[in-house]
């Protein structure tokens, strides 16, 4: 598109492609338990589409609670979320399954389904979204390949291991192509070439669009990365130079 | 724990998205097969009260008395005798018969034992046979009596009509109070199996919500569950039910007990829709649970 066509007169979808809005914003944002302190204060960022981030941040700094807003695991007590333009607080209930399928979630434990196959456990988003398995079987099929489960795709989840259940929950969170994905302490489980192999998996689908916020305790992990970091400290958020950790 | 297969181009077909829990669901199948089992039951029960009832009150509707009191040169037997020539010509009446001392007599004996009666005035009676399909009224009677000079007075038995069919109708009460409150006990049961259920699966329901699942998703999976769980248990309930009501039937043919126990095999096809019923009562109450507890999540 020339430059000429982005006129006053040019339509919103014109302006909003010419500057695209940040998948998270978050403004002001303070959350707090009951009538416990806060475990968030004025906590201010963005995250622009196809960027990739680590938040760091010693333990009771408040990065599960940071977490938990973007994947809509719990509200604000004031300021505002904003996720792919939508401040959160306005969004009905019946609508955020919609939202929440945009995001891909990594749990610190997992969270796998102790009853599904790993099949079926990565199948989950694409199913609870509606897709008949005949149309998703042979994606999935590829993508437990990628993820180096491809042999161990009608397993239970007892029955595999810790790295095997950390990749699983990550072709979990990408199945559906999410446009964010949110990991916290995907390596925290591994041993330190399987978490060098799972930083490239985030690398990679971070190429392919995605945006990544991973949390993570793992500074030699953080700094050999060379990427941003959002650094937590007793409810308080500042940006680190790339490369750089807490 | 299933062994790992090689990974197959057929038909996938995916696992349950609830993980069964079989020994809760074994004892709800128990408790709502019994709670069926009673409310089949009832039913029937309420149907024979019901068949019972409404005999008492045809009976009792088709027939009339007639007490007569005799003129002073005239006597009792003579009296009743005419009265029921009288009587049989009225329009409604099939028969009417004056009652033979003996037989007054012995409808006095449960009352006054071996007591001689031979000096007691016992009453002249007159038996009327009304004609279902249109029964004279005891008016009809009473100037038919008055228009061939006989003295007697009419007794078409309305106290104790009125008396029988207060009792049909609280039995009719009783029998639908029953099956609400075994409904309604069915439907608390099957909402405590969801709570429990739900809590037993927490993490599964979680994770399901947090991965996109709308709030009508997760209550549907609860309520196929327990709809499917509550119609097998309705099965299992009506078909004892039915077996039960069957010997009875039996038992009280081959004993003389129909008039008391007047159940017809076409009774036990109102067991039929028990299942459905239950599935529906289950499926309301796990949607309604569902739903209220999944507001706990954010």
């Amino acid at each position: 598109m020339s430059r000429k066509a982005a006129t006053p007169s040019a339509s919103p979808a014109t302006v909003k492609a010419a500057k695209p809005e940040p998948v998270v914003r978050f403004d002001t944002v303070g959350m707090r338990y009951g009538r416990a302190p806060e475990v968030l204060k004025d906590v201010a960022f963005t995250l622009a589409p196809g960027s990739f981030h680590f938040l760091t941040g010693p333990s009771g700094a408040g990065k599960s609670s940071l977490l938990k807003l973007i994947y809509l695991a719990a509200r604000p007590s004031r300021g505002r979320v904003e996720l792919f333009g939508h401040d959160v607080a306005q969004v009905p209930r019946r609508d955020q399954p919609f939202l929440r399928r945009r995001i891909g979630v990594v749990f610190q434990e997992f969270r796998l389904l102790e009853h599904l196959s790993a099949f079926d456990n990565a199948a989950l988003p694409l199913r609870l979204s509606g897709q008949k398995p005949a149309a998703y079987q042979d994606d999935v099929r590829e993508l437990l390949g990628w993820v180096g489960l491809g042999k161990r795709m009608h397993a239970m989840p007892a029955a595999l291991s810790g790295g095997e259940k950390q990749r699983l929950a990550i072709a979990r969170a990408v199945v559906n192509r999410p446009e964010l994905l949110r990991a916290d302490e995907p390596t925290g489980n591994v041993d330190h070439e399987m978490a060098v192999k799972i930083l490239r998996l985030f690398l990679e689908l971070n190429r392919l669009g995605t945006t990544v916020l991973i949390a993570s305790h793992d500074r030699e992990l953080v700094e050999a990365s060379g990427m941003p970091v959002l650094a937590l400290n007793e409810g308080k958020l500042k940006r680190l130079k790339p490369g750089t950790s807490a | 724990m299933s062994e790992p297969r090689p990974p197959t181009s057929a038909r996938h077909r995916p696992g349950p998205l609830l993980p069964k829990d079989r020994s809760r669901d074994f004892a709800l199948h128990f408790v709502v097969a019994t709670l069926c089992f009673l409310a089949c039951l009832a039913g029937v029960g309420a149907l024979a009260a019901d068949r019972a009832a409404q005999g008492w009150s045809r009976d009792i509707r088709g027939e009339a008395t007639v007490q007569v009191r005799p003129k002073a040169n005239e006597t009792g037997a003579a009296a009743a005798a005419r009265a029921a020539e009288v009587l049989a010509g009225v329009k409604g009446v099939q028969e009417a018969s004056a009652l033979e001392r003996e037989k007054a007599e012995a409808l006095l004996r449960p009352w006054l034992g071996d007591t001689p009666l031979d000096d007691l005035p016992i009453p002249h009676l007159v038996a009327v046979k009304l004609d279902p399909a249109a029964p004279a009224k005891a008016a009809d009677l009473r100037r038919a009596l008055e228009k061939a000079g006989v003295d007697g007075s009419v007794d078409d038995h309305a106290l104790w009509l009125k008396d029988v069919e207060a009792a049909a109708a609280w039995v009719r009460v009783a029998a639908l109070a029953l099956f609400a409150l075994l409904t309604a006990a069915a439907g608390a049961v099957i909402a405590f199996a969801t709570r429990t259920g739900m809590a037993a699966a927490r993490d599964v329901v979680e994770v399901l919500h947090l991965s996109g699942a709308r709030d009508d998703f997760i209550a549907g999976l609860f309520q196929r569950r327990y709809a499917w769980l509550a119609a097998v248990a309705g099965l299992w309930g009506a078909g004892a039910a039915a077996l039960v009501s069957a010997g009875l039937k039996a038992l009280a043919e081959s004993g003389g007990l129909t008039p008391a126990l007047p159940l017809a095999w076409g009774d036990l096809i109102a067991v039929s829709p028990w299942p459905l019923v239950a599935a529906t009562v289950a499926a309301i109450a796990a949607r309604l649970t569902t739903m209220r507890l999944l507001r706990e999540f954010a």
